[in-house]
């Protein structure tokens, strides 16, 4: 019943996809026989594994993006910022294995010639200290970021540069070796989570299965949120914010619980990105990667959660396989890829689904459309 | 103006005063409004209709005057959101409908309820709801639309949406500005009957350009003129007003 009216047909879809996917993915991995036919390197789990953290930073996207009508061009900066708590914890699990054995300092610290651990890294040891400072410290800059931009009535294009400037200005500031976080070489060289060695392929397998869940329950969380009356507020902002303020709703406060929990979802994906390729370092916070993601919803489908999250899948194989095949190219492909869409699948490839089911059946499509004039120019490209 | 004046008053401005850069929108505007009254402004573009509304609402604060709403509540130190919750609806001159709802949520949103985030987000929708949403779209005449999106009507219904928001917010006091703009003979008629209908027991403020409309709402008028009022009365009073010929005809 829940099911029905919360997720929908393509929603339940999706989330027996991630279910199954969590489920056979290790048995393909652990149990499979390494000549058979079946059989899944740990490469691949791993990269699945990064997929689907970008599927959950671009579920997040969607949300205040698709809509709220928020255009974030920072995402990414919440996205590291998860990634570096995980990150601190992991490297406070290296204990006195490091280069210079030092058990109380990471090594880049006893390298800068640190005698003691900075307050910022008190409490990384533990792994619930750490799991609730991903979701709170990029909650907590979303919050204090929205809470002066939003009151201040900043939106369209000049709060996506201004997302824009926050992450650039993150990225400028974790370069630095003062700031205590590892400077230009970020944090690497893990050896264990919660006590499992990080390179072996079981553990892999299971980091692989705790992102499609995460990837789950954030879908549930973000269709939940949607399907609410709240979500039938900020829709209402995305079409006509004053609008919206005349009916006497705070617009503010509305843009403020979205943004801070789209940024909380945010910082579980890089939390869960992190163990997975094995570092995280400043170019994290690149500008080029938040507007990566805005791509990634964008190809999927704006405010259909369900497409942003393939739509993040699908690029992502793309440029793995293209930055493989042809890498001088890749950079093109995307651009080109985004025009491409822009000009003819405004509503991504879930809105060219519905359109050909529509022609099939003449029935219309459930998903929501979004309102021309709300389709704002993107910095490259643009409409 | 006395004192009287202000606490017996659903809406009293008393010179208001607003520029934008330079130019007087509005230059000493002063109005009273009794309850239960319905009142149609007019006045030629320019006139300063809008901003009036605007300083109503809280969109713009004026520069000098006095604005207040039930006799005590100084309107110019609250904010949009406080002067919709205090119970002053506004209707926009373009049709502002939440074109990718339903006909049925765009009232369900307006429907006065707690407006705050939290309760949007885990509150559950009070029981007696449905019967409000029904009796409204009955009233605007939308009940067979109830499940097209908002972007599907024509003009004049989404005029007619608009109107029904306006009444699921349950205000004390109606601000419709330029209700009958692009409509059809027929569609002005039937918007006037459905105002009059509300102003049974609403106070309502018309702003409208159109004559014919207004003389069909049958109420008193007040017209604007850079700024300021020029003349206040019945319909076939101020346009017997030399003054108000000048403004309309004189150019």
């Amino acid at each position: 019943m829940i099911a029905q009216t919360v997720l929908g047909k393509r929603g339940s879809i999706f989330l027996a996809l991630c279910i199954a996917a969590a489920i056979l993915v290790p048995v393909l991995t652990l149990k499979v026989a390494p000549n058979s036919a079946l059989y899944m390197p740990p490469y691949v789990v791993a990269l699945l594994g990064k997929y689907l953290c970008y599927a959950l930073l671009a579920l997040a996207l969607d949300l205040v993006w698709g809509y709220c009508g928020i255009l974030s061009l920072g995402h990414g900066a919440f996205f590291a910022l998860g990634g570096y708590a995980m990150g601190m914890y992991l490297m406070r699990q290296i204990g006195a294995r490091g280069t210079y054995a030092n058990p109380d300092l990471p090594d880049f610290m006893v390298f800068l010639n640190w005698h003691s651990l900075p307050f910022t890294w008190w409490g990384f040891s533990s792994f619930f200290y750490a799991c609730l400072m991903v979701v709170l410290v990029p909650g907590a800059l979303a919050a204090l970021f929205g809470w002066f931009a939003f009151r201040s009535r900043v939106t369209g294009v000049y709060l996506s540069i201004i997302t824009q400037a926050l992450t650039y200005a993150l990225l400028l500031a974790f370069f630095r070796n003062d700031m205590g976080f590892g400077g230009n070489n970020g944090l690497t060289d893990f050896k264990d989570i919660l006590g499992f060695n990080i390179q072996s392929d079981a553990t892999r397998a299971a980091l692989f299965s705790t992102s499609a869940i995460a990837l789950a329950l954030g879908y549930i969380v973000a269709a939940a949120v949607v399907t609410s009356k709240f979500g039938k507020v900020i829709v209402a902002i995305r079409d006509a914010e004053s609008r919206t303020r005349f009916l006497g709703y705070r617009v503010e406060y509305y843009k403020l619980l979205v943004f801070t929990l789209s940024a909380a979802m945010a910082g579980v994906a890089g939390a869960l990105y992190v163990p997975q390729v094995g570092i995280i370092n400043p170019g994290e916070f690149a500008p080029a990667n938040s507007i990566e993601a805005v791509i990634w919803v964008a190809v999927g489908g704006r405010g259909t959660l369900v497409g942003a999250a393939l739509g993040a899948i699908l690029v992502n194989f793309g440029k793995t396989y293209f930055t493989g095949a042809f890498p001088e190219y890749w950079l093109f492909g995307l651009g080109g890829l985004f025009v491409i869409v822009t000009l003819f699948l405004p509503k991504g490839i879930l809105g060219l689904i519905d359109r050909m089911t529509a022609r099939r059946k003449p029935q219309p499509p459930a998903e929501m459309p979004i309102a021309p004039e709300e389709q704002i120019a993107i910095p490259e490209g643009g409409r | 103006m006395t004192k009287d004046a202000l606490t017996n008053s659903l809406l009293y401005l008393n010179d208001v005063k607003v520029s934008f850069d330079g130019y007087k929108a509005l230059r000493g505007l002063s109005l009273v409004l009794a309850k239960g009254e319905m009142r149609a402004i007019i006045g030629p573009n320019g006139a300063g209709k809008t901003t009036m509304m605007d300083c109503i609402t809280g969109k713009t604060r004026p520069d000098e005057g006095d604005v207040y709403f039930g006799g005590s509540t100084d309107l110019t130190k609250l904010d949009e959101a406080d002067i919709a919750e205090l119970g002053i609806g506004r209707k926009f001159q373009k049709p502002t409908v939440f074109e990718n709802h339903t006909v049925e949520d765009n009232i369900l949103l307006a429907l006065k309820a707690p407006r705050s985030a939290f309760a949007t987000l885990f509150g559950k929708a009070a029981a007696d709801q449905r019967v409000r949403i029904d009796a409204i779209l009955k009233t605007i005449r939308l009940t067979d639309h109830r499940l097209r999106p908002a972007a599907d009507l024509s003009h004049g219904q989404k005029q007619w949406l608009e109107i029904g928001m306006l009444l699921a917010q349950d205000p004390k006091l109606l601000l419709v500005d330029e209700p009958v703009a692009g409509m059809t003979d027929a569609e002005t008629a039937t918007t006037a009957e459905l105002l009059r209908e509300i102003a049974r027991d609403h106070s309502v403020v018309v702003v409208e350009h159109d004559m014919h409309f207004v003389r069909e709402l049958g109420v008193k008028v007040t017209v604007l003129h850079e700024g300021a009022v020029l003349a206040e009365g019945s319909l076939d009073a101020v346009s017997a007003d030399p003054r108000v010929i000048e403004v309309y005809l004189g150019r």
